[in-house]
């Protein structure tokens, strides 16, 4: 199995090979070869094909019906203009849908990461008896299709009265990923240094202080990686938040989003501006999050 | 609140322990008893969200359910529907597409991705080109997958999309077509958008294992006239192996769940012909109120994911049991 050693969550990830290659690098730079750049001029078609989809939603959204109908989706705007996502933005109401999502990430994210941290603690730092079982338990959990909760889970909501409200999306969601969590901490904390914890109970400090003072600051690397991926996973999750958040006014930007499609009234350049407007919010954090994400991308998989 | 005696409870115990700790090399442990106070949360949590629902799902898949009078208990008859069922095989037929779309393509492609911006253009035209590729590949990832679908979804448009005028332009009408609306080619436009979702994920967990690859055994192997090809499938795949069993996986595991892209775009249509486990369930919970039958579909999905991963993990451990024999 798959586990993860600290050393590796911090370490960042450097594309152009280890440091002491520098030499090596300068030394060949100057033999390329015609096959490199066609091999360069390949990756960068892989690039575009890639790429065009976004460009070309991005053109399309600044356009009126009429200029798609007259111009098609090849061409420049015609003149720039925002009906398409006003239309969009006053039809979904999306400030509010967007305050949906944002609220319920952050809670889960930060309720996720709490639920991991005390977990970790006592199957990693605690070793606490069928501690390999408990991690199986909760890597079962995160594996598990949610088709096979969603009955049970969409009952049991509606008989607390907590159908159609956030607090059920949250309350699943911060299982779900905690369940992650536990699992990822579990093996990080499987390898925290065994002397500042002894140093730590010489001094006095109890369990939970040293939880709280010792262990939580020195992860601190780690846990903002989790708590990023926590916020961005459920961000995007689709099926849970649709069969729960069932009036308009609790929806999250993708549900609101997927749920017009189809919609008589959303012409093709509204389409566009709908999916525009549903991939700039992870398009930020994106930008925002890039090093931490991809120093944990990475971490997830390396031994 | 609850945590305050608890804490107070602490000093006393962990003084015991300290007692023991200067004699780190003879006894050297913390105490550790008491630990499993701080499971608690997560476990109570994951017993009401998790475990019971799970099982009472399981129970429901033995039942004539509907949503409204209590569920009646009918033995095998769901299971044995089930086998017969040609939608639910034709469900689980549209998944192996999907893990051709998801798991094969996106690694055999990734694999060769990282290795061209790894070795070849992060070598000889500098690591910032590689990096900025690497990111450019990965832009797809970070899009709620409905929105991804979407944003493909609207350039297969059946009228007046973009590909459709594209091949227009390029004087290939004839192949214009309603890519999502018609049978023959609905399912592969479905893979499409998941090759597109899924490329970026494979390139970035290789590209970082391929830095654990030593350069000196590559300069080797060259000397000895081992080709690129070669020297790829020797050298760097069997070093980065274990990436590669993570990533099938975690990929494997994700396309057996989708859905989004499904509800989304086609809903299961047109026919059955995209038709997937989750969305079939779906439909039987919310629209056929076929509860108990759709309880059947979801345990039976789950079965398949469960095996599936203990089979992987089965043959990863066996893999480097056979690696460190070595």
């Amino acid at each position: 199995m798959a586990t993860i050693a600290p050393q590796s969550v911090r370490s960042t990830v450097d594309p152009t090979g280890k440091r002491d290659n520098t030499f090596k690098v300068r030394k060949r730079k100057s033999n390329r070869t015609v096959g490199d750049w066609f091999i360069l001029l390949a990756a960068i078609i892989v690039g575009l094909l890639i790429v065009v989809p976004f460009y070309l939603i991005i053109i399309n959204s600044f356009k009126t019906a009429g200029d798609y109908a007259t111009g098609g989706a090849l061409q420049w705007p015609a003149q720039i203009s925002f009906d398409g996502i006003t239309k969009f933005w006053n039809r979904v109401n999306f400030p509010e849908k967007l305050w949906n999502s944002i609220l319920i990430s952050t809670v889960v994210a930060f309720l996720a990461m709490i639920v991991s941290v005390l977990n970790a603690y006592a199957i990693g730092i605690g070793r606490v008896k069928g501690r390999t079982w408990i991690v199986v338990l909760f890597l079962l959990a995160n594996v598990l299709p949610q088709e096979a909760l969603l009955y049970p889970l969409y009952f049991m909501f509606k008989s607390i009265g907590l159908y159609d409200n956030v607090w059920s999306v949250i309350i699943i969601f911060t299982v779900i990923q905690s369940a992650f969590g536990t699992y990822l901490l579990s093996s990080v904390y499987g390898t925290f240094p065994k002397e500042i914890l002894e140093a730590a109970s010489l001094d006095g400090a109890s369990r939970w202080t040293i939880l709280w003072r010792v262990i939580v600051p020195i992860s601190r690397p780690t846990l903002s990686v989790l708590l990023i991926f926590f916020f961005i996973w459920t961000w995007n999750e689709f099926l849970i938040p649709l069969t729960f958040l069932v009036s308009n006014s609790n929806q999250t930007v993708p549900i609101a989003i997927a749920s017009l499609q189809g919609d008589r009234l959303m012409d093709v350049t509204t389409t566009s501006a709908s999916a525009l407007l549903g991939l700039i919010p992870t398009l930020i954090f994106f930008l925002i999050f890039q090093r931490t994400l991809t120093r944990g991308i990475t971490a997830g998989a390396v031994k | 609140m609850a945590t305050v005696p608890l804490s107070q409870a602490k000093p006393g115990r962990t003084q015991g322990s300290a007692g023991d700790g200067p004699t780190p090399k003879k006894g050297g442990r913390l105490n550790l008893s008491g630990y499993w106070l701080y499971l608690i949360p997560g476990f109570i949590l994951i017993t009401l969200i998790v475990i019971v629902p799970l099982v009472w799902n399981i129970y429901l898949s033995f039942t004539s359910y509907r949503g409204i009078r209590p569920p009646k208990w009918i033995g095998f008859d769901n299971w044995i529907e089930l086998f017969a069922d040609g939608k639910f095989w034709t469900s689980f037929g549209n998944s192996v597409a999907l893990i051709i779309a998801m798991v094969i393509i996106p690694t055999l492609v990734g694999l060769v991705l990282a290795a061209m911006l790894f070795d070849l253009i992060g070598k000889k035209f500098g690591g910032r080109l590689a990096s900025f590729l690497r990111a450019t590949y990965y832009l797809p990832q970070i899009l709620p997958v409905a929105v991804g679908a979407i944003v493909i979804g609207w350039i297969l448009r059946p009228d007046n999309g973009a590909l459709n005028e594209i091949l227009g332009a390029v004087g290939l009408s004839g192949l214009e077509h309603n890519w999502l609306g018609s049978p023959d080619t609905a399912l592969l436009s479905i893979m499409a958008v998941m090759v597109w979702i899924q490329i970026g994920y494979p390139v970035v967990i290789f590209m970082a294992a391929l830095q654990r690859v030593d350069p000196e055994l590559y300069e080797a192997a060259e000397l000895d006239g081992a080709n690129w090809f070669q020297r790829f499938r020797s050298i760097t795949v069997t070093i980065i192996r274990p990436e590669i069993f993570v990533v099938t996986l975690t990929s494997t595991i994700a396309a057996l769940k989708v859905f989004g892209p499904i509800y989304t775009l086609t809903r299961g249509g047109p026919g059955n012909s995209t038709i997937v486990p989750s969305y079939y369930s779906y439909s039987e919970f919310f629209q056929s109120q076929q509860v108990g039958y759709g309880a059947t579909i979801a345990t039976a999905l789950t079965i398949v994911i469960v095996v599936v991963s203990v089979f992987f993990i089965k043959a990863q451990n066996r893999a480097e049991e056979a690696e460190s024999d070595r």
